[in-house]
């Protein structure tokens, strides 16, 4: 046995050697992850661990849409090839894969990264390697640093627009009643707090978690014995669906106005199973067509798409999330032009002036690198979500909070952004 | 009753006067050799090389404190985030390199003191247990103090880049095994000597050791202070290479893949920690390539796991006394078997 | 007053659940001087044999009682296939194939069913009763409390009232000796493992329906605090293990309510320093303390 043991040791160690041969590859002298034919770009994503409810099905949606674009031609005559990698929402991991993909797979461009704790920390690795960080999935104001990260843009609606967006829907709705916070202990909480208390002033009581401890009992607990009437969430949807779950167990039974990062009917329905009726009336935005709103023209293509492309995954509001990232980043790859580069899609994304799926535009221009501007509000009912009011737009600082009032754009024929 | 005490045996110690190589000529090959890698490996491998030579440094700290000390300990991880935190908050306030690096193996030594201290008297699973519940405990002081810590989302490192003649992944392959290379050769040199011999005569009969006047406590305070600075130095390491810290970067598994790491190397020779670090970052590499031809996404991460642990499995029924032991196929002989 | 009263009956039922583990862990530490480190994956995996019969079926409750058959199949094939051929003369051996046996388990268990968090419904209502205005224990932490003592009592009567019992703490205790009058101690080694991870299965199924969800990877923190438990009790003493779970439940329940969740590793961790310093074998450990 002690023989079989060695050569086996001799064999992984040879396999391990036989690994250093560079994968991949192929790309041209000039700009990394660009041939001729192809688009590398890669991402990072919670496919796994107390963060992927829901959003591992971002990746397939948007990697979806890309072989909808490659069946047709591509862009520009190159295939776009969508390298996802897991990082399980743990930040170390995420410098892991990002270096993987950046060093080994030398990718075109980061697209879509998620999670505000994970992708903050590899922001100077992309700065100091130049490389495109294209729509990161999070609202966290990081995103928009043109100064510092001028590679770096965002997507989501920052998360201090959208405290404002539903502290005034409260301040409205909810008058005179005790507001308190249950946020994540980063960024997305922070900032999502400082919006709400733009609008309504200091909470009344606030609570964290970490995704680490999937245990809100002791948060929830506090909230109850402060006597809170309105609870706003900052919480991904494992999270949400927990603190709503526990606060039944204890009869507490607040009015619930959850972050549009975590609010998805689906997924939360999913994940409460039996108290699935728990999410009635509960409060929420969005900036993206719903799944459910089945005559809009967007959400007809996604759902071709993903029926074809997809192999018929459950629509959600993750996958309609997925598409219009992809979209977006058709769009600017569209922009871009034929002689594609890395400075080439900066600039293009810069140039903005895209007209998509969103219920307001997006923002981009040389000094903002934020995304999305703006929110409606929704609320379940019947387990889908409806829309209240119109959408409204805000900013970061201490400006209004405004209704928009343009009409929705409609997709082109086949569903493809025009050259 | 009889109360059944576990000893490791002579079979896997490790025989200091097997081979006289000098210690520092090994180094200086070892040196020269890493040097070489750096320029021909691409930025990849060398990125994975600093890796290595980070992970040695805690390596050859705990083979040492295991091996060497019998006293197991499933702590390092937290230790290991003990220097890198320091090292993280020294260079967001002076960015200072190497006075960081020795501020933090210092703060890590002083912590590997107190729970020395606290674990002096204490073993087998009973040490297990303190370290694990030790380990455990890094997210809970980051999210405690989340001014300071910053919670899970961590803290980045801030660093001057390095000088324009070499790439960021070659100046991490110098730092790293710089480190590591000066703590090989400082527990080369301190395990041949008394320190070395009292540590042993502890592990393999307290009694004796006691009454031939070698002060029990002092000894294991003194293994486990050794095993933490090291930890403390690879904490500060990866701390650079990283450029970030966060308490998933230093999970309980990190611990046990150590503890896993120098088993599967040779407990208690340097040369079997050389081994389980390079495992650490070979094994999962390897996986990851195994799972990525599999193709399926769910596939893909779960059969580097699978993969891993047969590894293991394997390597522990077939090798007990690790790889670095089936060097020497003649000695088996002439060990007497236990069971 | 009323919150105290929640949380010590939250406490108690979380303290219950590390009991039964740790009542496990104690079980095979006695008989074969190795922590078991893959308890946890091992009660992961029936747990999820039971949630796919329970799915299948629509019994949760035959679920349940496939769960602890699968957990005694898994055990006694665990220690016949891989911890017999361990090779024993180092403590260290066993513990890292039981670390490699974790990672095989938690890789199949995800390359079969996924990494995502199943829900995993609990048999009875986890609501909270009311008495007196006061929201105290719910119906599944009674049955939680009937499972483990019903365990507990059912095991003491095995070792002590048993010719079985009797044969397999001879077993464990003096092997040589025993073999010399007949007893199969290879056999009982197997019995121990079986029994041990069925009552590991059984403090799983009781504990996943209060977590986030089923994953792979879900009794990990249950096996921490479990192994705290048994080493604050004494790994040598069954009542030890009962007692430290249901003390660190309580610990935990207690910091987590009033200092918040963050502080309580801390507080356990403070625990067992205190008690470790003066007692270094365990609270009721019968062996003599060790002097420095």
């Amino acid at each position: 046995m002690k023989r079989t043991a060695t050569v086996l040791a001799a064999v992984l160690l040879a396999a391990a050697g036989c690994s250093n041969s560079d994968s991949g590859g192929g790309s041209s002298a000039d700009t990394p992850g660009v041939t001729d034919t192809e688009i590398v770009v890669g991402t990072h994503m919670p496919l796994t661990g107390p963060a992927a409810a829901g959003y591992s099905k971002i990746a397939p949606a948007t990697k979806a849409y890309f072989d909808y674009v490659n069946a047709n031609g591509g862009v520009h005559g190159r295939k776009i090839t969508y390298k996802i990698m897991d990082d399980g929402y743990n930040p170390a991991n995420t410098q892991q894969v990002v270096r993987q993909l950046v060093l080994q797979d030398k990718v075109f461009a980061i697209l879509n990264g998620l999670g505000t704790p994970t992708h903050s920390g590899v922001l100077d690795f992309l700065k100091t390697n130049r490389v495109p960080d294209l729509f990161v999935a999070s609202g966290s104001r990081s995103w928009n640093q043109p100064d510092k990260y001028p590679g770096t843009f965002g997507f989501n609606p920052d998360y201090t627009v959208e405290g404002k967006i539903l502290a005034t829907h409260v301040k409205t709705e909810h008058a005179g009643k005790k507001v308190c916070f249950l946020g994540q202990d980063d960024d997305f909480g922070r900032d999502s707090l400082a919006g709400i208390e733009k609008v309504l002033g200091p909470v009344a009581a606030k609570q964290s978690y970490v995704t680490s401890n999937p245990n809100v009992g002791p948060q929830i607990g506090a909230l109850k014995a402060a006597g809170c009437q309105v609870v706003m969430l900052a919480t991904v949807p494992g999270f949400t669906a927990l603190s709503i779950g526990t606060a039944a167990k204890i009869g507490f039974k607040p009015q619930f106005v959850v972050s549009n990062v975590g609010s998805d009917p689906t997924t939360l329905a999913k994940t409460l199973g039996a108290a699935a009726p728990l999410l009635e009336g509960v409060v929420a935005a969005n900036y993206l067509p719903l799944v459910n709103d089945t005559a809009n023209p967007w959400i007809q293509l996604y759902t071709k798409v993903n029926k074809e492309y997809n192999a018929g995954a459950e629509m959600d509001n993750n996958v309609v999330y997925g598409m219009s990232v992809a979209y977006l980043f058709v769009q600017s790859l569209q922009s871009a032009g034929k002689d594609l580069t890395r400075d080439g899609i900066i600039e293009a994304v810069k140039k903005g002036g895209f007209t998509g799926p969103g219920l307001v535009p997006t923002r981009y221009s040389a000094t903002d690198h934020s995304g999305y501007g703006g929110e409606q509000l929704t609320t379940i009912e019947g387990g889908q979500a409806k829309w209240i009011g119109k959408p409204f737009r805000t900013d970061d600082g201490d400006g209004a909070v405004e209704v928009y009032e343009q009409a929705a754009v409609a997709p082109p024929a086949n569903g493809i952004p025009a050259a | 009753m009889t109360v059944v005490r576990d000893r490791v045996t002579t079979r896997i110690a490790s025989p200091p006067m097997r081979r006289r190589f000098s210690p520092l000529l090994i180094i200086v090959i070892g040196a020269a050799i890493v040097v070489a890698l750096t320029y021909a490996l691409p930025p990849f491998r060398t990125y994975q090389l600093a890796t290595v030579g980070a992970y040695l440094c805690v390596t050859a700290g705990l083979t040492v404190l295991t091996g060497l000390n019998g006293q197991l300990s499933l702590g390092h991880g937290a230790l290991m985030a003990t220097g890198a935190y320091t090292l993280a908050l020294w260079q967001n306030k002076f960015n200072l390199l190497a006075v960081g690096i020795v501020v933090a193996i210092l703060v890590t030594t002083a912590v590997g003191a107190v729970i020395g201290l606290a674990a002096a008297r204490l073993r087998g699973p009973y040490l297990a247990g303190l370290t694990l519940a030790v380990a455990v405990v890094v997210p809970s002081i980051t999210s405690t103090f989340d001014e300071t810590f910053n919670s899970d989302q961590g803290l980045s490192v801030i660093l001057n880049p390095p000088p324009e003649s070499m790439t960021v992944e070659q100046w991490q392959a110098w730092v790293c095994w710089g480190g590591a290379l000066i703590t090989v050769l400082a527990l080369a040199l301190l395990t041949r000597g008394r320190f070395g011999r009292d540590m042993r005569a502890v592990r393999d009969d307290e009694t004796a050791a006691r009454l031939a006047g070698i002060s029990i406590a002092r000894t294991q305070v003194a293994a486990f202070v050794v095993s933490a600075a090291c930890a403390g130095l690879a904490g500060a390491l990866f701390a650079v290479i990283a450029q970030s810290v966060s308490p998933g970067a230093f999970p309980l598994t990190l611990s046990l893949f150590l503890l896993m790491a120098i088993v599967i190397g040779g407990l208690g020779r340097l040369s079997g920690a050389l081994i389980g670090a390079v495992l650490l970052v070979a094994l999962p590499a390897v996986a990851h390539e195994i799972g990525e031809a599999a193709g399926s996404q769910r596939l893909e991460g779960n059969l580097a796991l699978t993969f891993f642990g047969v590894v293991l499995v394997v390597v522990m029924l077939a090798a007990p006394g690790g790889l670095a032991s089936l060097r020497i196929p003649r000695r088996w002989q002439f060990r007497t078997k236990k069971h | 007053m009323d919150r105290f009263l929640f949380l010590t009956f939250d406490g108690l039922s979380r303290g219950a659940v590390y009991a039964a583990f740790a009542l496990a862990l104690v079980l095979i530490w006695r008989a074969t001087r190795i922590v078991n480190f893959a308890q946890g994956a091992m009660a992961v995996a029936t747990a999820y044999v039971a949630y796919s019969v329970a799915d299948a079926t629509g019994s949760y409750w035959l679920g349940f009682v496939v769960a602890l058959v699968a957990g005694l199949l898994l055990g006694a094939g665990v220690e016949r296939v891989v911890m017999r051929f361990v090779d024993h003369s180092s403590p260290l051996n066993g513990v890292v194939v039981a670390l490699g046996l974790v990672l095989i388990i938690q890789g199949v268990l995800g390359m079969i069913y996924g990494n995502e968090f199943r829900p995993a419904p609990a048999p009875f209502s986890r609501d909270a009763f009311e008495i007196g205005g006061v929201a105290l224990l719910s119906r599944y932490d009674l049955f939680v409390f009937a499972a483990v003592g019903a365990v507990v009592v059912l095991l003491t009567l095995l070792f002590t009232r048993t010719p079985t019992g009797l044969r397999m703490r001879a077993a464990a205790f003096a092997p040589d000796v025993s073999r010399l009058l007949g007893v199969p101690v290879g056999g009982m080694l197997t019995l121990g493992w079986a029994l041990a991870a069925a009552v590991g299965s059984l403090a799983g199924m009781l504990v996943i329906p209060t977590e986030l969800g089923l994953h792979p990877t879900a009794m990990d923190i249950v096996f921490i605090s479990a192994f705290t438990a048994a080493v604050l009790g004494g790994l040598d003493s069954p009542i030890g293990s009962v007692l430290g779970g249901l003390l660190v439940g309580l610990l935990l329940s207690y910091i987590s309510g009033y200092l918040g969740a963050t502080v309580a590793p801390m507080a356990v961790l403070a625990l067992l320093v205190v008690v470790l310093l003066s007692r270094p074998d365990g609270l009721f450990s019968r062996s003599k303390a060790r002097t420095a």
